[in-house]
């Protein structure tokens, strides 16, 4: 193809996105979009498996059946929704395994706030709360992104979470209202978890380099310090309701602009967890690689197996 | 306790589901690929979703105040009355479906006897309950045979794991006293009658998975009468933890 028509292409591509056309994987489409897609929805893919771990860590130590059933509920379907991100990014010609290597040998990167540790049944709630409810704000306005099979998949996973969002705050209640011991475990968490949850929104606009051409392919809508922002003014008064109070002595309503000021986030916490030294990021990278390297021969066992009923049945055939 | 033999035979009913539910809870995120780690949590989700309807019932038969909470998780070690299979452990995966396959077949053999019961609570649970085990066995038999006609390596390991297993298959055929009155009231199921058609069913699988199926004839039992193999004691501190560390609170 001369420069001339691959320009040619790439205008015409353009121009659908500005027209909000659905871009779907046999499309034509230029390299870097295909490249930044792949990167974006297996980190998304990424993010949901490893972030099983810190929430499977409680499953055999839920204080009742309900919250058992309702947090098995939930990591299954952070599992799902694994399972279609990476499909969705299969359609882009890359294969799971693929994927998995990557995320293996630390080369594609995962949603950092699962490096944290769950230390107590409260980080269950703030998970959900928090961590799922800064998930939501990132997430609802992918589901009209420009990428077809990414925009669907969207849209069941933020109608998952915001049900795990409504979950988590109803454990927070449950504990803000419970015994005094329930309400310092329902505060503590949210301590720990405040900043975090404020970081993975992501860096800074100054400091984002991948914002502009994201916003472009509507991959991004938003910038990172609005969608902090949204966060914030919309998690504030839920706090408030149930009698916590957000770890922030700076934060205070800002009449003038309609939302809130807050306190200087920890930036060189954030690289440091990004950059692989966080508290759990060695935890969660070995149990990945564990999962998979002594799974490898269930994995051989049922292609070795399949390959033998096909085999067979090809002889019947004859 | 007026009932109190209806109350033991739920108990001996649902103890399996609640320790087996929690051995396939613990695979959670673990598991070899994303597929069966899904599955997995889903029958230990099913497991314990019918575990609350069995304790939700016996705790409206104790009507004492307890709860299905309480019988769950603030019995003592020996008052647990599952069968010994159910609390062994993930050794690995070969061991996770050998224990699942080998308590398949007999759940469902139970629960459509038990979907005769005259009792119309059981017999409902053990309906809805048809539905989800049907899929655990075909689910854990099919990863038997995949194991068993797979490669040289999951053949042996999956043969391992079923030989080491099979000395707890024989005690799920066993009946207890209350086993026993509950049959006589057209409420229980006498599972001595299940036992000719379980092996028979296992074998089937085990053959069609090339694998061999034991012949030792030594059996272990006592989880019934709660005496357990030293594995259930950790299993029940994780179980227990919140409900003994904060005693009396809702969560």
């Amino acid at each position: 193809m001369s420069e001339e028509q691959i320009k040619n292409l790439e205008e015409q591509f353009e121009a659908r996105i500005a027209r909000d056309e659905k871009i779907e994987p046999k499309d034509w489409m230029p390299e870097k979009y295909r490249q930044t897609h792949i990167r974006q929805i297996s980190q998304h893919a990424h993010s949901e498996v490893v972030g099983m771990l810190p929430e499977g860590n409680w499953i055999t130590r839920a204080p009742s059946l309900r919250r058992k059933v309702a947090l098995l509920a939930k990591i299954q379907d952070e599992a799902g929704h694994g399972l279609y991100l990476y499909s969705a990014c299969e359609t882009l010609g890359v294969s799971r395994d693929e994927l998995y290597d990557q995320l293996h040998s630390g080369k594609a990167k995962y949603s950092s706030i699962f490096n944290y540790p769950t230390i107590t049944w409260a980080d269950m709630g703030a998970i959900g709360w928090l961590v799922d409810g800064a998930a939501i704000i990132n997430q609802v306005p992918l589901c009209n992104t420009s990428f077809g099979p990414y925009a669907r998949a969207m849209v069941r996973v933020c109608k998952e979470e915001s049900f795990h969002q409504r979950q988590g705050y109803e454990i927070m209640i449950k504990l803000a209202n419970g015994t005094p011991e329930q309400k310092d475990m329902a505060q503590d968490a949210l301590n720990r978890w405040w900043w975090p949850s404020l970081m993975m929104l992501g860096p800074t606009d100054a400091e984002s380099i991948h914002t502009e051409q994201s916003m472009k392919w509507k991959l991004k809508r938003k910038s990172n310090d609005d969608l902090r922002q949204q966060f914030i003014d919309q998690t504030v008064p839920q706090a408030h309701l149930i009698g916590l109070t957000i770890p922030d002595p700076d934060l205070k309503w800002n009449e003038e602009k309609g939302s809130y000021d807050f306190g200087p986030i920890d930036w060189d916490e954030f690289w440091q967890v990004v950059k692989g030294h966080g508290p759990c990021n060695k935890e969660r990278m070995k149990a990945r690689v564990e999962a998979w390297e002594e799974g490898e021969w269930v994995r051989d066992a049922a292609m070795a197996y399949a390959e033998k009923q096909k085999e067979r049945k090809e002889k019947q055939a004859v | 306790m007026k009932n109190e033999n209806l109350y033991k035979y739920i108990l001996g009913i649902a103890d399996n589901s609640l320790i087996l539910g929690q051995r396939m809870g613990e695979l959670c995120g673990h598991g070899p690929s994303l597929e069966t780690d899904i599955a997995c949590t889903n029958i230990s989700l099913d497991l314990f979703g019918q575990v609350r309807s069995f304790y939700q019932y016996a705790a409206k038969i104790a009507g004492d105040g307890k709860t299905e909470d309480d019988i769950a998780m603030l019995r003592k070690e020996r008052e647990y009355v599952n069968v010994l299979l159910v609390e062994q452990p993930n050794t690995n995966f070969a061991y996770s479906i050998g224990r699942q396959f080998l308590f398949d077949v007999y759940h469902l053999l139970f629960l459509k006897e038990l979907e005769k019961s005259k009792d119309l609570t059981l017999s409902a649970i053990a309906t809805k309950s048809i539905k989800e085990v049907s899929y655990h066995q075909r689910f854990s038999s099919d990863w038997i045979k995949r194991l068993g006609d797979g490669t040289n390596e999951s053949h042996q390991k999956i043969q391992s794991a079923i030989d080491d297993l099979w000395t707890y298959t024989d005690e799920l055929f066993h009946q207890t006293g209350a086993d026993k009155a509950m049959v006589k009231e057209g409420i229980g199921v006498n599972v001595t009658t299940l036992k000719d058609k379980y092996y028979h069913l296992v074998k089937n699988v085990l053959v069609e998975s090339t694998l061999k199926t034991p012949e030792s004839k030594y059996f272990q039992k006592g989880g019934k009468q709660g005496i357990h193999t030293e594995h259930l004691g950790y299993l029940l501190a994780e179980l227990q933890y919140m409900q003994r560390a904060y005693p009396n609170m809702e969560w």
